[in-house]
Parts: structure tokens; C-alpha cells; sequence
């Protein structure tokens, strides 16, 4: 057997590998970035189609006959909120608070919940204008780039009712106030996508 | 390749002491027997399973090389039809791209990636997993299309809108589009794990610039990945939304443009080229310095290369795209990009040369291989030069000679590379080495039947024949090249057919090798070979670049190197040894998740709801499960010498701190 | 979907009084919301002002910017977190911001005079838009 596979071997259970990583940070939390890192080419991907396509459509209806912007301002506006409860959600668990973390918790999703529903209404009303997947390059530009973002979006909600399930049945505490960061992480990620999404989808006129 | 099972570590056993494990499934414990494969997450067979089955999927790629090349051997060649043919020759290039040499590299980057930083295992065994099986089943998703009505015809890099609905009714591309899909989920996952476990799990002392040049690749290939992947994704995204959903995106009358395609392509394409390349690089970087006996000439300037390759392979994408009239900035701009990038893979070049020089050479089957890259990557990289020249680009484009250029830098280049990588590491892998005999004529075989093959591609893309025809008239000057380059080819099959011999020959006779039968330099040569479980049982401490061979020599004044003085014997220390490692307990649900995938896949297919239902619950029952089981089961132990896990007898089982650092899966995504 | 079983607990990792300090309060995280919200309440006045479009664009552009970062800095906690994550994100957008305005400039779409693109085989109501 070769120099490190035993001569070193002792007879005390071996502290593996140290807990601390070669950079100090947790592997979970770097993985979480690189994702959302990737996350960003796709994004940006589905955004610079729709810019691409802007204007392009040849029959209507055109962004600025259908686009209801008080009503996205608001449900935009709900989803900002909700990265306030997210981040309060945090802030309660890593003190130990986990009654708090749980309402902070629901209520992310409940906001998150009232976002989707929202885009919801706004695809039916857009659907009722004549605009669908198939109309023209604005229908299939706008609906897949805000339906991906919706599923997102989804995919949150999801994990934060998970969450909440977990912290009811009381394995949700303050050792895991990483998971719930990390959950976060994605959640605002999520919602700073969507300021993107409002100012160049929405607001910027073609 | 034949799967070996890597011998149990002395009397292993599995100590079971309490409660069962919460989840549905019983928590598998057997890390042995075939049904160990299905669940394991060690990094070490993950590693063997990727390279055991890209092998399976070379052979058949190559059968359907074997196949392009009857068909075109003769003028009006009558072996495959039309159709068959576009079949056949896309999924020559899927299977060789996407399931051949992107998970070789996959498979040595995680059976050597933990061993060369140190560590115990990767930074997400149970994702490792996961990623290995869905790649899997991304391959046979891909390939069941042979059944169900046709496999992808319209190329790797299907063009829209000829990919369309409209002009590709069938499901052929259906299957290229979710098949490559899933694949791609598969190195996302991967990717994300290899980043992590490379900037995190290095043993201490291990700095960035100790790092073995295989691993620093690994790592730029790894960023590649995860940021190529996702614009791959989204092209692919648009353009199932438009067969299967009815969208407009590369529907022309709809005022949608061909060219959005193009560039969603080739900005993943060109990036991927180098995520092909570097892997086979960093082998070459490892093989050449042993077999050379001198440290790697010019270490820095390798890995700074390597990420500045990484770089710039983002700004030269539209170099395939010339012909599509870009217009006059663009189309220069991205002709000097291209021409740039030539500069440090020229670096690269002289720096393996000067390795060589002056070292004392053993050419054994590993170093010839790695020369043979060098060399024939030399030749693909001087013709890619050549395409960045706009004008000659045009005259180029779409003849064999584009198809010589990247059968030399992929074949010559990356497959020269992981062969090498082959005779390289197999003793480390299986604790014998494959004969060098058969391995040095399996060399030259691959050499003369490569350029047999590639080289007269060359002069018939300069004489015009175009790429992708499945018949040539026989007045075309052209039939003399044609028929060699089949002879070649041939050539190549019976070389790849020797290796098999050389790997069934070599398990037979079973030469013991040693743990460091090339007396290496990194420290994936420390350990034994085949390396425990648990890799190392003393975490190492690294003291310099190439610290093994720093262990090993020292040089005295003159720079002359001398083995150091072996020490007094660890003799002692080896009888009271027990090692006693945690390593993360087996998985089902990274294969349970994994399947999730091809049936939502054939849902969307079939437009069937109910089976993307299925397939949805499928994925959500894996990530859950997974999600809710402990990566380590703490009752379940593994001990080197069988030991009575409690000496003590106070039956309290210690609390396991986790073995992988920070100890915790993700696998969110 | 983390699974901590077998992570040590945060105290293990870095002494807790130093990440109390690095992370802001909650009244802290209060202000940004209330930050957020109006630069929000902006963008959308901005949107119904008869601006010149290049000024409304570079305004909008600016202010969603400012809402991104807020975001990024504080809820996301880049601001105090350890720089590589921060360098992660920040490559993963640089990337996506410099390939993607090359491909639509390659269009030909942030230039006003559209018709440089040498593949304007479009139909052409799209001018009028
Ligand atoms: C010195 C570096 C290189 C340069 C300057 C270069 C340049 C080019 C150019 C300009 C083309 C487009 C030709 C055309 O379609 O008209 C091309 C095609 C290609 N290159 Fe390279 N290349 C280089 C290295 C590589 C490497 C390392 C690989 C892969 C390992 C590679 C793989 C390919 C492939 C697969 C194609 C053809 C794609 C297709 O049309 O299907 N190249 N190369
Ligand atoms: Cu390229």
C-alpha cells in the first residue's frame, strides 16, 4: 500500500475532511451562486429575443394596445414586497425566532402566490385581446420569456411552502438558516430578474 | 471498457446499529455486487460508469462512422438512403460531441479531480449522480428515436428553420430537441458540482497555482459549461416551443429570423468546441511532464492560457456564421477574434514542446498518445487559422475541408488526448496497467488510419466537394480520396478494436501496477491503486506544485534531481491502523429523479399530459426523497479492518461529523 | 432543497457575533423596501411623463439598475458576503450583457438606422412599429 493510503492511519475515527472548506465559504451557498450565475445567460437569452423581436411583429396587437401598466406595476410591486418577507424570514430564523420565520415564510409565498395569479389574469385578459402564443413574434416572445419567469417564480413558491411544511413539523430551525438563505437567494434572484423584466418588457416603449 | 469492480476494501463491513431510515425506500447499503452501481455516489465509480458508457456509445458512433463511410466510398454509393443517411451522419456527430467526448472528460475529471486536490469526494456526491444518470438517459432518450419513426437528421447544429415543423414534420427533431435538453441538464448539474468541489474541497496547502494543470482545465471547462449551457437551453427552448406549442420565433412569414437561431447556436457551439478540447489539453499537460521527467515548462503560462482560451472563446462565435452575411464590421471584427485566439493555444503548443526537450523521454503508449494530439491538434488548429481568413472561409464553408479541421482538433486533438488519458490512469483506476505492446501498435494503427481518413478531406473541400451529400457523381475527381479515406477509417476501427483486446487482454493477465507504476507527480499517485473508498486516509499537505515527485526527489546544489532518503519504515503504524472513514451513504433517488426526465420528455412528444404528469411526480419524488434523506446515513458504517466499531462497548455511536466538507447536498435544481 | 442534517451548526462555522455584525438589521432591510417602492412609483410616473425616448430609456435603464442592485446588495447580502460570490454573479451578468448586445447589435436593433443590417429580408411593416 502506498505512502498516504495507510502509513498515516490511525486508530481514532478521522475528523474527515475539516469542516472548514479551502475557502471558508459553504459549498451549498457557492453551488446556489454559480447556478444563479448561469441563470443569468438564460435570461438574458429569452430577454434579447424578445428585444430582438420588438417591432418586428407584422400583424397585431402591438405591446402598447394591450399592455395594462398600473395593474403590472402593482403585481411588480407585490413581488418587490415579497423579497422584504423573504429577507425578514432570514433575519428571524438566524435569531432562533422560528414562529416569526414561519409567518415571514407564508407570506412570501402568499405574495409569490399573488404575482402568479396575477400574471395568470394578465395571459387570460391578453388571450380575450387576441394574443396568444401563436399571433405574432410579440405574442410568442412576450409569453415565453414571462411564462419562464412565471415558472420560476412557481418553482419558489414551491420550495418556501416546503419550507413552511418543514418548520411545522419543527425540523426547520436555527441550524438551518442556511437552507432558508439559500432558498432566498433564488427567491430575490427571481425578483430582481423580474426588475428587468418590468423596465425592458414593459415600461421602455418600442 | 469492461467495468471492474474495484476490489472490497479488506473485510469491509456494514455495521447496521439503529432505527430504520425514514425514508420510503430502505436506504441501500451495499457499496459492492452490480446493483452497488445504480446507487452508488462515489465519484470514483461515478467516474468509471461515465467512462464505461461513453465507450459503449463511441463504438456505436463509430458504427455509424463505419456506415457514412461505405455509403460514400464509391461514387452513387447505394448502402444508406437519403433519409437514413442525414439520420445516420447527425447522429454520428450528436453521439461523438454529446455523448462521447463530453462525459469521457466528464468521467476523468471525476475519478482524478478529488484525487489530484486531496479530497474525499466530490462537493455533491448524490448530484454527481444524478448528473451521470441523466446523461445516461438523455443518450438513450436521444437514440430511442431509431424506434419511434427516426432519429434527428437536420445535423448537430439543426438550422432553423429547416428544423421547423414546417420542414421537418416527422419527430425527428423532437427527439434533437429535448434530447439535447436533457443532456444538457446533465452537464449543468455536473458543472456546478465540479466548480465547487475544485475551489472548495482542496486539501490544505493545495493553493490555486499547486494545482494540477488536468484540474485547473477541469475547472475552466467546468465554467464554460455553466454559462454555454443555458443559451443552448434557451435556443432549444424557442425552438420546441415552436414545433410542439406553435410559436413564431424562427417562422419566417411570421417576420421570424433565421440568423436568431444561428447565434444562440454557435454562442453555446464555439464555446463548446473548447469544453471538448481543454479536457484533453489538461491530460496532455499531466502526461508529458511525467513521461518527460521535468516539471511542465512554462506551468503559468498552461493554465493562463487556458483561462484566456475560456475568454475569448466567448468573442469569435460568428466565425461559423461568415457566410450567413453579417455585414462588413462584424463580419471583421470576429475574423480578428478568431485569429487571436490562435495566440495562446500557440502558447500552449510550445510549452508542451519545451517539456519535451531536453527531458529524459520514455515513450510509452500514454506519451505517444500525447504527442500524437499535439501534433495532429498542431494540424486542426493551423486549418481553423486558415477558416478565420474571411475570403478563404467562404470558399471553405461547408466542404470536407471544415470537416477535416474539426475531425483533426476533435479526433487528433481530444480523442488522442483521453486516449492517452487512458493508458495514463487505467493502472490507477484498476490496479493494472494495459499492455504496452498492443497499446504502441493501437498507436500507430489510429495515426496511419486517422490521416488516411481526415488528411485527403483537406484537398477534396478544396476541390469543392460539399460536406453533408450522401452521393457524389463519379466524374468529380473525387472517388480516389473517397476510397482511401474509407480504407482509413477502417484503419481506425481496428485500432479501436485492439484497445478492446489490449483492456480484455490486460484484465486477464492482471500485472499488478502499483501505486505509482509511472513514478508521477501529482497526488492522485499517492494513494493506492485502485484508491480506498475514502481516497486518502490522512487528508494530504500539500507543499508545492508536482508535490508527490517533491516527496520523492530533492535537488542537490547543481539542480541534479535525487530520490530522497527513504525514511524509517511505517511499518508500526500500519498494523495499528484502522481507518475509519464516513463516507455519504448510496442513493436510489438521483436515478429516481433522473428518470423523471425522458418521460416528461416523450409527454411533450406524444402530446400527452397525463405522461408529463407522471414524469413531473416522478422528478419531485426523487428531488424530494433526496431532498429529506441525510447524505449520510449515520448507522451505516464502513470499516477497513473490521474492527468492533465501538471499542469502548459503550454502544453510544459518536456523533460523524460529515465527511464532505460543509457536509450538505444541493440539488435544488 | 438542502438537507442539513450533518452540517455543523452556523456557530461552528464563523464566531455568530461576527456574522450578527455583518448582517444588517431588519429596520435596515425595511429602508431598502421602502427605497424599492419609490424608485418603483418613479418608474412608473417616468413612464407616463412625455419624455424624449433616448432620456426616458437612460432614465429607466438607471433607476432599474439602482432596484437590482438595492436587491442584489442587501436582501442577497452580496454586500457583506465573501467577494467571490459577488465576482460569480458578477461574470455570469458581464457575460450575458456583452455576448447578448453583440448579437443584437449584429441585428442591427439599438442602432436607429436600422437598415444597415444586411438582412432586412423581413417584411416590412415592422418599420412602422
Ligand atoms: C486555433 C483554433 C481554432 C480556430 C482558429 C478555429 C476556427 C474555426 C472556424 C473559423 C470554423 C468555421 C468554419 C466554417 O464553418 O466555415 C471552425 C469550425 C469548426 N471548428 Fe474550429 N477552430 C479552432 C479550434 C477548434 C477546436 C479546438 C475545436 C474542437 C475541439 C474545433 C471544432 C470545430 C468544429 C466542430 C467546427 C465545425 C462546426 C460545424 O460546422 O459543424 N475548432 N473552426
Ligand atoms: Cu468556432
Amino acid at each position: 500500500m502506498s505512502a498516504l493510503a495507510t502509513s498515516a492511519a490511525t486508530t481514532r475515527t478521522h475528523e474527515a475532511t475539516p469542516h472548514a472548506t479551502s475557502t471558508g465559504l459553504s459549498n451549498v451557498k457557492l453551488a446556489v451562486w454559480a447556478f444563479l450565475a448561469s441563470e443569468c445567460l438564460l435570461f438574458g437569452a429569452l430577454i434579447s429575443t424578445y428585444l430582438l423581436y420588438r417591432g418586428r411583429s407584422i400583424v397585431g396587437p402591438y405591446p402598447h394596445q394591450i399592455y395594462d401598466i398600473p395593474y403590472t406595476s402593482v403585481s411588480s410591486f407585490v413581488l418587490l414586497m415579497s423579497s422584504l418577507t423573504m429577507v425578514l424570514a432570514l433575519a428571524a430564523v438566524q435569531r432562533g425566532d422560528t414562529r416569526r420565520m414561519r409567518v415571514w415564510l407564508l407570506a412570501t409565498a402568499l405574495l409569490g402566490m399573488t404575482f402568479v395569479g396575477g400574471q395568470a389574469y394578465e395571459f387570460t385578459s391578453f388571450v380575450r385581446q387576441g394574443l396568444t402564443l401563436h399571433t405574432n413574434l410579440f405574442g410568442s416572445s412576450f409569453f415565453v420569456l414571462t411564462g419562464f419567469h412565471g415558472a420560476h417564480v412557481t418553482i419558489g413558491i414551491v420550495m418556501l411552502l416546503s419550507l413552511f411544511g418543514l418548520s411545522l413539523r419543527g425540523k426547520l430551525g436555527p441550524e438551518n438558516a442556511e437552507t432558508v438563505e439559500l432558498i432566498g437567494l433564488y427567491w430575490h434572484f427571481v425578483d430582481v430578474v423580474w426588475i428587468v423584466i418590468f423596465t425592458v418588457v414593459y415600461l421602455i416603449p418600442s | 471498457m469492461a467495468i471492474v469492480e474495484r476490489e472490497p476494501i479488506a473485510e469491509a463491513t456494514l455495521v447496521e446499529t439503529a432505527a430504520p431510515s425514514a425514508a420510503a425506500l430502505r436506504r441501500p447499503h451495499a457499496t459492492t455486487g452490480a446493483w452497488s452501481w445504480f446507487t452508488t455516489i462515489d465519484h470514483k465509480k461515478i467516474g468509471i460508469l461515465y467512462g464505461a458508457t461513453a465507450f459503449v456509445f463511441f463504438i456505436v458512433g463509430g458504427l455509424e462512422a463505419l456506415l457514412i463511410r461505405l455509403q460514400l466510398a464509391r461514387p452513387n454509393g447505394h448502402v444508406l438512403s437519403a433519409e437514413a443517411y442525414n439520420q445516420i451522419f447527425t447522429m454520428h456527430g450528436l453521439t461523438m460531441i454529446f455523448l462521447v467526448v463530453m462525459p469521457l472528460s466528464n468521467g476523468f475529471a471525476n475519478y482524478i479531480v478529488p484525487l489530484q486536490i486531496g479530497a474525499r469526494d466530490v462537493a455533491f456526491p448524490r448530484l454527481n449522480a444524478f448528473g451521470y444518470w441523466v446523461f445516461v438517459i438523455g443518450g438513450l432518450f436521444l437514440y430511442s428515436s431509431f424506434l419511434l419513426g427516426g432519429a434527428p437528421n437536420g445535423g448537430w447544429f439543426n438550422y432553423a428553420p429547416l428544423s421547423a415543423h414546417q420542414f421537418a414534420p416527422g419527430h425527428n427533431i423532437d427527439f434533437y430537441v429535448l434530447g439535447i435538453q436533457i443532456l444538457g441538464i446533465a452537464s449543468l448539474t455536473s458543472a456546478v458540482n465540479l466548480i465547487v468541489t475544485i475551489i472548495n474541497m482542496r486539501a490544505p496547502g493545495m493553493s490555486f497555482m499547486r494545482m494540477p494543470v488536468f484540474t485547473w482545465m477541469t475547472l475552466v471547462v467546468n465554467f464554460l459549461l455553466l454559462f454555454a449551457m443555458p443559451v443552448i437551453a434557451v435556443a432549444l427552448v424557442l425552438l420546441t416551443f415552436d414545433r410542439l406549442f406553435g410559436t413564431n420565433f424562427f417562422n419566417v412569414s411570421a417576420g421570424g429570423d433565421p440568423l436568431l437561431w444561428q447565434h444562440l447556436f454557435w454562442l453555446f457551439g464555439h464555446p463548446e468546441v473548447y469544453i471538448l478540447i481543454l479536457p484533453a489539453m489538461g491530460v496532455v499537460s499531466e502526461v508529458l511532464p511525467v513521461f518527460s521527467r521535468k516539471p511542465l515548462f512554462g506551468y503559468p503560462f498552461v493554465v493562463f492560457s487556458g483561462i484566456a482560451i475560456g475568454f475569448m472563446g466567448w468573442g469569435v462565435w460568428a466565425h461559423h456564421m461568415f457566410a450567413a452575411g453579417l455585414g462588413p464590421v462584424a463580419t471583421s471584427g470576429f475574423a480578428i477574434s478568431t485569429m487571436l485566439i490562435a495566440v495562446p493555444t500557440g502558447v500552449k503548443i510550445f510549452n508542451w514542446l519545451a517539456t519535451i526537450a531536453g527531458g529524459s523521454v520514455r515513450a510509452k503508449t500514454p506519451f505517444l498518445m500525447a504527442v500524437g494530439f499535439v501534433t495532429m491538434f498542431v494540424i486542426g488548429g493551423l486549418s481553423g487559422v486558415t477558416h478565420s481568413i474571411v475570403p478563404a472561409d467562404t470558399q471553405q464553408t461547408d466542404t470536407y475541408y471544415i470537416v477535416a479541421h474539426f475531425h483533426y482538433v476533435l479526433f487528433g486533438g481530444s480523442m488522442f488526448g483521453l486516449f492517452a488519458g487512458f493508458y495514463y490512469w487505467w493502472p490507477k483506476v484498476f490496479g493494472y496497467s494495459l499492455n504496452d505492446r498492443i497499446g504502441k501498435v493501437q498507436f500507430w494503427l489510429m495515426l496511419i488510419g486517422f490521416n488516411a481518413t481526415f488528411g485527403p478531406m483537406h484537398i477534396l473541400g478544396l476541390q469543392g466537394m460539399p460536406r453533408r451529400i450522401y452521393r457524389y457523381a463519379p466524374g468529380m475527381g473525387w472517388s480516389t480520396w473517397n476510397f482511401i479515406e474509407t480504407i482509413g477509417a477502417f484503419i481506425i476501427a481496428f485500432s479501436v478494436f485492439l484497445f478492446i483486446v489490449n483492456v480484455w487482454r490486460s484484465k486477464r493477465a492482471q500485472v499488478a501496477a502499483g501505486d505509482d507504476p509511472w513514478d508521477a507527480r501529482t497526488l492522485e499517485w499517492a494513494t493506492s491503486s485502485p484508491p480506498p473508498p475514502y481516497n486518502f486516509a490522512e487528508i494530504p499537505v500539500v507543499h508545492s506544485r508536482d508535490d508527490l515527485w517533491r516527496r520523492k526527489y530533492v535537488e542537490d546544489e547543481d539542480g541534479k534531481v535525487m530520490p530522497v532518503p527513504p525514511v524509517a519504515s511505517t511499518e508500526e503504524d500500519q498494523e495499528a491502523g484502522e481507518v475509519h472513514v464516513h463516507m455519504p451513504s448510496p442513493s436510489y433517488f438521483p436515478l429516481v429523479a433522473a428518470l423523471g426526465l425522458p418521460i416528461i420528455g416523450y409527454g411533450l412528444i406524444y402530446h400527452l399530459i397525463w405522461v408529463d404528469v407522471i414524469g413531473l411526480l416522478v422528478l419531485l419524488t426523487g428531488v424530494y426523497a433526496w431532498a429529506l434523506e441525510p447524505p449520510t446515513e449515520p448507522e451505516v458504517e464502513i470499516e477497513a479492518h473490521g474492527e468492533p466499531d465501538h471499542p469502548d462497548g459503550d454502544g453510544e455511536p459518536e456523533p460523524v461529523p460529515a465527511l464532505t466538507a460543509g457536509g450538505t447536498e444541493g440539488g435544488s435544481e | 432543497m438542502t438537507d442539513t442534517a450533518t452540517q455543523p451548526s452556523p456557530s461552528d462555522e464563523h464566531p455568530v457575533p461576527a456574522e450578527e455584525h455583518a448582517h444588517p438589521s431588519e429596520w435596515r432591510y425595511i429602508q431598502i423596501a421602502i427605497a424599492l417602492a419609490i424608485v418603483t412609483a418613479a418608474e412608473v410616473t417616468v413612464y407616463y411623463l412625455s419624455l424624449a425616448k433616448l432620456a426616458m430609456v437612460v432614465i429607466l435603464l438607471v433607476m432599474a439598475v439602482v432596484k437590482f442592485s438595492l436587491v442584489a446588495a442587501f436582501f442577497m447580502h452580496l454586500r457583506f458576503d465573501s467577494r467571490l460570490f459577488r465576482r460569480v454573479f458578477i461574470t455570469g451578468i458581464a457575460l450575458a450583457i456583452t455576448v447578448y448586445t453583440i448579437v443584437l447589435l449584429s441585428f442591427g436593433v439599438f442602432l436607429t438606422n436600422r437598415h444597415v443590417t444586411p438582412h432586412v429580408n423581413v417584411p416590412s411593416p415592422t418599420a412602422s412599429q
